[in-house]
């Protein structure tokens, strides 16, 4: 009984909070703490009975399969739900002090929390149409966040992020439809079971990959992401960065994992590393060379998603407790990423807000009196570049280690070059803190917008690199294949 | 009794953490706080020391100090307290303690004392947690660990060179982290868990392996070599020197170039064996790389000018004297590497100390400047001839006992032959750039003026107390572990312990 | 698919591809906003005709229920998508005009 209740707070709370926050704007900003504070305690609560009974599927209304929604909690679906609610849950402490008018609060908040009811019902959706629904949901409500800053130049990519957004779906739609058409079902329960490395089975992958390789931002479809990301208010920049993209790599990973098995190959598999490789290089080249703090930030989650991408070409060759031991590093990277750069991305927003820029050359003497968000950027810095101790850190270990016992070192060569380089541009960014300069009378920052993004990092770091181990017995007990 | 044991059982965790955590709360105090933040450094310092008894005498009565944390499937944080990592701990914390000292002095009415003194004791939690490491693992992060712990204390001062050397600093170490972090994932990939037990887990390995072993202590040396300067990898450590006189001191006598040379003992006498690896034939390359470096930073030694750089690229040379050691097979020269590993950092520390005192209090920076110190500074002079006299290996002064050990080592190993013209060579070089130092600072008149008189002698003596006492204290030390090596406790004894366990 | 096709249905699949495929098109084509919008609405009513063929069950038959509430689901999505992108480009209009 009690997985119903957190089953149904996870989406419910936030879909709620929006309604209500629609409604009674004065309480906007109360209604979205409570809502994601609420998400928080569900999602943990959720990930408690999955680590205890294993994983729930749950027909809302007791309709089944077919006409009814369904939703399925495993392992790696509560761990991501979790995450997307710490994230959100932080960043939204962080929103109330950050948007100075009343109208901005007014806008902010319903979206928001549309935006928090979109991932959890992503992250646990069961079949295809549902997922569908809420990748849609997602998009709409991201984009609408992204155009909150209201500059032309946000605008414009707010607009380019929404179309991208739609033709990704789109492309998702039409390979649903395939899918339908050959196998007469969109429940993953039910396809998993009869999907068949035939023609029509193919075209399904190339449709829904392309799509979610769109929405991931995955090289050479990137080209939205940096824009989109930079220009939107720091909070949404967070969640986007941190999250958005990460539901459309959770879906693939998920297609890959339960669904696509019959079909994959590893020449397959190799060229989708290859593609991680090359956004692994690119991305952090490009944030190194970045002027602005946040399109670092941005550039950065280009290169992040692409090691998310490298772990698939061992995925498919490792068995067993190998197999296992790579695919909870990678969730370990994943979880890792999403609260270093959310937490990134929350001090550009200080930054921003105290010097009224953020361009990283001038940044020196702002870090200088914000020792806290200093100290925040340099944890997330550590996290992203995947020192220890950081769950990036483990999982590169394992990928590292899967790499040697497949004898397939090219791979090694790109993490030791892309993490050099991102070494590059973290220190880039934090070498300005030592330098010398005059005290400047600034706007003072409050600590309800330090505190979140420093403990997002020291999360990223102290937490998930010293505390992650629980994440491996989870993610291991799936089968493969859905109950 | 109670208590007792339970800081028995968290020992190793309490001497790495202790300065960890009062790091942190030195970071956070005000600029203005001196005396808290003083009380805090000396009593953190001294208390670690207190605790290092307690590990010395535990391990000594055959106590077993060990805690372990999973932090991922198969992979393990472990501190365990071994001979080789009591000797280490007990150098960082007795030269951390008088560091602290000499740095609360140095740091007098200079901006940023407070991220300063938080680095500096981040530092020396890093440097104890290396030492006390119990697997390849947990080394390599503590070995990383350091690498941001010491980078904004090179980056200190701020100026436009600082940043510069702390961005080499870190292209070098960070580089070097990388390599060893793809050597070790490659041998935990073959071997599993890589827990060090001396004399090593390797030489079961089937023969066809071998090879891969080959590159990965390739790998390995290389990602240590940055951080303990072997030629060529040595180009930040110069450069570094721009860092105030007590991080100098801390880098190159105690933490970085340390951690690179106890990373090699480690990997030659507690992950391959030193019989394996000599089996394995990757000693000589390595013993040839040492006796590179040990001519090519003494030769480079002579033509600097400045005094601190000198000193750097002496530490270049004398570092690797501990490498060399580890290549050669034999009991007596694992003795004299590894001995020389506390020799050389009390020696050099009190190098830099003295260095530190010139530039200080009367702004002298290079050789050229120190025509007759000796007269002004006697004490320091005094502290800064026993350690030069040590470097050279003058008996009675510790620097003796190394070179000793080292040349009876490569006379039974005979290796004789390519080891001793290295030594001579390089104990020539050393008398030709100490001794006109010495000669200038004693013989030599002073000029007129000294170029920056910054603290007049007065009633406390040629500077201020706390510069003062603590090269003192440690060419004090330097002469006493010459002078009582064959008594109890002292370096000689405890690493002939080692080399004993090493060699069954 | 069974093998005794009728050509209608054939027929709508096709177009419903052929839909899809001119939205894919002319959403990499075009350059300005509104063509794009318009182009991903084509796409999508290809899929939706695809979709709504699919659940043709023969002639004695009912149709199969599940596509069409797929379509219907699909067709609120996309018009709220198009609200918000046509609510923005305005905006981007106003700004300009200003």
């Amino acid at each position: 009984m009690n997985e119903t209740v957190f089953f149904t707070g996870v989406i419910a709370l936030p879909l709620l909070g929006a309604l209500l926050a629609t409604v009674w704007t004065r309480q906007a900003r109360a209604i979205g703490i409570a809502a994601t504070l609420g998400m928080v305690l569900c999602a943990g609560g959720l990930l408690l009975h999955v680590q205890q009974h294993g994983a729930v599927l749950l027909a809302i209304g007791g309709w089944q399969a077919g006409l009814g929604i369904t939703l399925y909690a495993d392992g790696l679906a509560v761990l991501m739900v979790l995450m997307s609610a710490l994230v959100m849950f932080a960043a939204s402490v962080y929103a109330l002090k950050y948007f100075g008018s009343a109208q901005k609060h007014t806008a902010f908040w319903p979206l928001w929390l549309l935006l928090a009811t979109a991932l959890s019902a992503l992250l646990l959706a069961g079949d295809l149409f549902n997922i569908y629904v809420t990748l849609e949901l997602l998009g709409i409500s991201a984009a609408a966040l992204a155009a909150l800053g209201g500059k032309r130049e946000g605008l414009v990519s707010a607009l380019r992020y929404l179309v991208v957004g739609l033709l990704g779906s789109m492309l998702y739609l039409g390979g649903i439809a395939l899918l339908y058409a050959a196998y007469g079902t969109l429940n993953l329960q039910a396809l998993a079971t009869q999907l068949q490395a035939e023609p029509a089975a193919w075209a399904a992958l190339l449709l829904l990959f392309s799509g979610l390789m769109l929405k991931m931002a995955l090289f050479p479809l990137h080209f939205w992401l940096p824009p989109a990301h930079s220009n939107a208010p720091a909070p949404v920049s967070a969640a986007l960065s941190a999250l958005v993209v990460k539901a459309a790599f959770y879906l693939l990973l998920r297609f890959w994992l339960d669904l696509f098995p019959p079909v994959l190959t590893p020449w397959l598999a190799n060229a989708l590393g290859v593609l991680g490789a090359v956004a692994v290089l690119w991305g952090s080249w490009s944030a190194l060379r970045a002027e602005r703090l946040k399109l670092l930030a941005a550039y950065s989650s280009i290169s992040q998603l692409g090691y998310l991408v490298m772990f698939l070409p061992l995925l498919v060759v490792l068995e067993g407790e190998a197999r296992n031991l790579l695919l909870g590093g990678m969730v370990a990277f994943a979880l890792t990423h999403a609260f270093a750069k959310a937490s990134l991305f929350l001090s550009a927003g200080i930054l921003l807000q105290h010097c009224g820029h953020d361009r990283i050359r001038e940044l020196g003497g702002t870090t200088q009196r914000l020792p806290l968000t200093t100290f925040g950027i340099a944890l997330a810095g550590i996290a992203l570049v995947g020192l220890p101790p950081s769950g990036a850190f483990l999982g590169k270990w394992y990928l590292l280690d899967g790499a040697f016992s497949t004898s397939q070192w090219w791979w090694v060569i790109v993490v030791v070059v892309g993490s050099l380089i991102a070494s590059a541009y973290v220190f880039r960014l934090l070498g300005h803190a030592f330098g010398h300069l005059k005290a400047v009378e600034r706007p003072r920052v409050s600590g309800m917008q330090e505190l979140p993004a420093l403990l997002l990092a020291l999360l990223a770091t102290f937490g998930l690199g010293l505390g992650a181990a629980g994440i491996w017995p989870l993610v291991a007990d799936r089968s493969g294949v859905i109950p | 009794m109670n208590v007792m044991s339970l800081i028995n059982q968290w020992l190793p965790l309490l001497i790495v953490f202790s300065s960890f955590f009062i790091g942190l709360v030195i970071f956070f105090l005000r600029e203005e706080s001196y005396h808290l933040r003083t009380f805090l450094n000396l009593l953190v310092a001294v208390g670690k020391l207190v605790l290092v008894g307690f590990l010395i005498w535990g391990v000594y009565h055959g106590q077993v100090y060990e805690i372990r944390w999973v932090i991922a499937p198969e992979l393990e944080l472990y501190l365990h307290a071994d001979a080789l990592s009591v000797l280490f701990v007990t150098l960082s914390a007795l030269l951390w303690l008088v560091t602290t000292i000499y740095a609360i002095g140095y740091l007098e009415n200079s901006p940023h004392r407070s991220r300063f003194f938080g680095f500096f004791s981040l530092c020396v939690s890093a440097t104890v947690g290396l030492a006390l490491a119990g697997n390849l693992l947990t080394f390599v992060i503590f070995y990383e660990f350091l690498t941001l712990a010491t980078y904004p204390l090179v980056a200190h001062k701020g100026r436009e060179e600082a940043r510069k050397a702390a961005r080499l600093y870190l292209a070098y170490t960070l580089g070097g982290g990388m390599v060893l972090l793809v050597g070790v994932i490659w041998l935990k990939s073959i071997v599993g868990p890589l827990t060090f037990v001396q004399g090593g887990i390797l030489d079961t390995l089937p023969v066809d392996v071998h090879d891969e072993l080959r590159w990965i202590f390739l790998l390995l040396i290389i990602g240590l070599g940055v951080k303990a300067a072997l030629v060529p990898l040595h180009g930040w450590l110069p450069k570094a020197m721009v860092a105030p006189a007590p991080v100098s001191a801390l880098l190159h006598a105690v933490a970085v170039v340390k951690a690179g040379a106890f990373g090699i003992v480690r990997v030659v006498y507690d992950m391959y064996g030193v019989e394996f690896a000599a089996e394995l034939g990757v000693l000589l390359p390595l013993g040839i790389a040492a006796a590179i470096t040990i001519v090519y930073g003494s030769i480079m030694a002579l033509f600097q000018d400045g005094l601190k750089k000198r000193l750097a690229f002496s530490t270049v040379s004398q570092v690797s004297y501990i490498a060399l050691g580890a290549s050669i097979l034999g009991p007596l020269a694992t003795i004299g590497g590894i001995v020389h590993l506390v020799h050389q950092g009390i020696m050099k520390i009190t190098l830099f100390f003295a260095a530190g005192n010139y530039a200080e209090t009367l702004g002298i920076h290079k050789v050229s400047e120190m025509n007759g110190v000796g007269k002004r500074m006697p004490l320091t002079t005094l502290a800064f001839t026993i350690a030069a006299l040590g470097m050279i290996g003058i008996p009675p002064v510790a620097g003796f006992i190394s070179k000793w050990y080292l040349g009876l080592g490569a006379m039974e190993a005979g290796a004789l032959g390519w080891v001793m013209p290295v030594l001579i060579a390089s104990s020539l070089l050393n008398a030709a750039y100490f001794l006109p130092i010495l000669y200038r600072a004693w013989f030599v008149p002073a000029a007129v003026d000294w170029p920056q008189e910054k603290i007049t002698s007065g009633r406390y003596g040629e500077t201020r107390a706390m510069l003062l006492w603590p090269p003192l204290i440690t060419a004090t030390i330097a002469l006493l572990a010459g002078l009582l090596a064959a008594m109890p406790f002292s370096p000689l004894e405890w690493v002939e312990l080692i080399a004993a366990r090493e060699y069954r | 698919m069974t093998i005794n096709l009728l050509t209608t249905q054939e027929l709508y699949v096709l177009s419903g591809v052929f839909l899809f495929t001119i939205g894919l098109w002319g959403t990499w084509l075009h350059a300005h906003y509104v063509r794009k919008i318009i182009s991903l609405n084509v796409m999508g009513a290809g899929v939706f005709l695809i979709l709504i063929a699919l659940a043709y069950r023969g002639k004695d038959l009912l149709p199969d229920p599940l596509p069409h509430a797929l379509v219907l689901t699909g067709i609120v999505v996309a018009v709220s998508a198009t609200a918000l992108a046509l609510v923005i480009i305005r905006r981007l209009e106003d700004e300009r005009d200003e």
